[in-house]
């Protein structure tokens, strides 16, 4: 299984991707609302993207009351 | 439909509505792109009945509360069905409350029964007043097989054998207990009776009618009035099928549009304009005389149907348009929220009519609902039939407060007689809105007197609400207030919520502070944070039992300081 850092810059980076920001301008404690202007419709979105790169299914109450990567990150490791 | 006239209880009209169409389906539930269930109504009587043998042999009695903490699914409706049927209360809660927020709400509705999904319930074992609870029979759905449930059952395994009854209620008892607010001290529990929701579907559906065959998108919390309505209790007196998703990521809800081929629909702003903004991004992509051509259609489109829709000639004129959002939708519903009227005419003019409305959880549902003859964009519609609208203590410009006289009114708030008497005053509901009345009987919103906001997410957020998460920070004192009340505006639209601090004598709004505030400002859920804050240089107004005058001091810092005090956190 692959580390909790490893996953949290593979969040990171398929956020910059999804959203179309620079990599580098994102940090693991950055509220993503805040960061990238998106409401909580398009935070769900990136659920997607993660999904098929991390090969789970994550239901969308993972999201509730998740406004960080880290945290994000973290709800991922548990299904890996 | 059946005729509702006929029946003093939900629990009777549906049961009635089972054995009438048992062939049509009325239950679609999708995860993904995967159907996870299909019921007719005659499946969803024989999965509800030993369920309802169950409840009954655990002895729900008639009037007993029984909560439901579900995302949209086919569980919630057949254990809501289960529990009318066997005379219960339902306690519908927003699963998105947290688990201290629910038991909370648990013991105060004084719950003896509850349905939730496992996921929900492990965070309410693992809550600190967990064991202070007091719910009698929990049943957990979908619990992994090696799960502890902590006293709950299995809810696919709570089930037994025998025909159950169908237990009478009369038409003024209560049929449900809905909370529009209220986890931070003094709950709003809005007892709402079977008449209430029976009158609520006569007029709801005498304008806007399902029928065998109809499919409803049910994409708002079936906690919530609305869908409670439209996606369960209008569709199914009617043989129509509801179509749960498990996901509500946008992209599946738009492929739900196509693949269940989708009749109505309700929905909140922020889902609206996100359609919206991806239509128009698709359009920007159209080569110039496809655009062209489109544009055509449109404007023809939007002269011919200047006074009522005409689906069949809209969707002929822009067929790609209506083929991506199945080819049989009919309208789509919303309100709860301001919502741009620029979005409203954006559909409108392609054929897709959204009808705006405006209700409360205390008028069962809606008041007021666009009934598109004429489409307008600029109010939220006209009184529906039964509803009486008046305008208390109008200005110059015939703004005041809206009252609303209804069938559909409720009965009353959970053990708070003073908060009833004073919203009900001699069988008038005073909203706490702001509105205007055309003569037309267009109703135009234009504000709030009451001290919440509305998300675009179509949440109702009360300040007090939300103080205990600064509760400790080092300041004199503070309160939380909705921009709009300390500073009224004739308009909807740019709510947000204000934390007032006053600081100590001496004390600077040092970084650290600031720090501390959106630290704990963040762990709120986003829809609940406060956008901004003010220093206010006085001591609170307090009453002689130490609660802060609200109303007193929203008028004092209004009348102090302009709206641009207010400093973005």
């Amino acid at each position: 299984m692959q580390t909790q850092q490893k996953t949290l810059d593979e969040v990171l980076d398929l956020a910059a991707v999804q959203f179309k920001v620079p990599r580098q301008s994102l940090s693991p404690d950055d509220d993503f609302f805040k960061k990238l202007g998106i409401d909580s419709l398009q935070a769900l979105s990136l659920l997607t993207r993660l999904e098929q790169h991390f090969n789970i299914e994550l239901p969308d109450y993972e999201m509730q009351g998740v406004s960080d990567f880290r945290t994000l990150a973290e709800r991922i490791q548990t299904r890996l | 439909m059946l005729d509702l006239d006929r029946y003093t209880s939900l629990g009777a009209a549906l049961s009635d509505a089972l054995d009438r169409w048992p062939n049509e389906t009325c239950l679609i539930e999708a995860d993904r792109e995967r159907e996870r269930t299909r019921l007719t109504y005659s499946d969803f009587k024989q999965m509800a009945a030993p369920l309802a043998r169950a409840l009954q042999d655990a002895e729900l009695r008639s009037g007993d509360r029984a909560a439901i903490i579900m995302t949209n699914q086919s569980k919630w409706l057949i254990s809501a069905y289960a529990i009318l049927q066997s005379g219960g209360v339902l306690v519908p809660l927003d699963y998105k409350l947290t688990a201290g927020e629910h038991l909370q709400l648990l013991a105060h509705s004084r719950t003896k029964f509850m349905v939730i999904e496992y996921h929900l319930w492990r965070a309410i074992t693992q809550d600190p007043e967990f064991n202070n609870h007091k719910i009698k029979i929990v049943l957990v759905t979908e619990a992994p097989p090696s799960a502890e449930l902590r006293g709950g059952y299995r809810w696919e395994e709570f089930r037994r054998k025998g025909d159950p009854s169908l237990i009478s209620r009369k038409r003024q008892d209560a049929a449900c207990i809905v909370y529009s607010s209220g986890t931070g001290g003094r709950p709003k529990g809005c007892v709402l009776t079977h008449e209430n929701y029976l009158e609520q579907c006569k007029s709801l559906t005498a304008w806007y009618p399902f029928w065998p065959g109809v499919r409803y998108l049910s994409i708002l919390p079936t906690n919530h009035a609305i869908d409670f309505m439209v996606g369960f209790i209008g569709p199914f007196v009617c043989g129509a099928c509801v179509v749960h998703l498990r996901t509500l990521r946008p992209e599946f809800v738009r492929d739900a549009f196509v693949r269940y081929r989708i009749t109505y629909v309700s929905l909140v702003p922020m889902v609206l304009k996100n359609l919206e903004h991806g239509l128009r991004s698709n359009f920007d992509a159209l080569p110039g005389i496809k655009r062209w051509v489109l544009n055509l259609m449109i404007s023809i489109n939007k002269a011919l149907t200047r006074k009522r829709p005409n689906v069949e000639l809209s969707r002929k004129l822009l067929g790609q348009v209506h083929t991506a959002f199945g080819g049989q939708l009919l309208a789509m519903f919303t309100g709860g929220a301001f919502i741009d009227p620029q979005t409203l005419r954006f559909f409108y003019e392609l054929g897709i009519p959204v009808a705006n409305g405006y209700g409360l959880t205390e008028a069962c549902t809606v008041l007021t609902l666009n009934d598109l003859k004429p489409f307008r964009a600029d109010t939220v519609g006209k009184p529906l039939p039964g509803v009486e609208l008046r305008i208390l203590n109008p200005d110059a410009d015939a703004v005041g407060e809206v009252a609303a006289h209804s069938k559909t009114i409720m009965s009353h708030y959970l053990d708070d007689p003073e908060l009833t008497t004073e919203t009900i005053v001699d069988g008038w509901l005073l909203t706490g809105d702001l509105g205007r009345l055309e003569a037309n009987g267009h109703l135009q919103l234009l504000g709030r007197k009451k001290n919440m906001i509305v998300t675009e997410g179509g949440k109702n957020i009360y300040p007090e609400d939300i103080e205990s998460a600064f509760d400790g920070l080092a300041v004199k004192e503070y309160c939380v207030f909705a921009a709009n009340y300390v500073w009224p505006k004739k308009e909807l639209g740019g709510e947000m919520l204000v934390l007032v601090l006053r600081l100590e004598q001496n004390q600077e709004f040092a970084d650290s502070l600031k720090n501390e505030i959106v630290s704990r400002n963040r762990r709120l859920p986003d829809f609940k944070r406060v956008t901004g804050y003010v220093i206010w240089d006085k001591d609170f107004l307090r009453t002689a039992s130490l609660k802060i005058k609200r109303n007193d001091l929203a008028h004092e810092l209004g009348s102090s300081l302009e709206r641009s005090a207010v400093k973005e956190l």
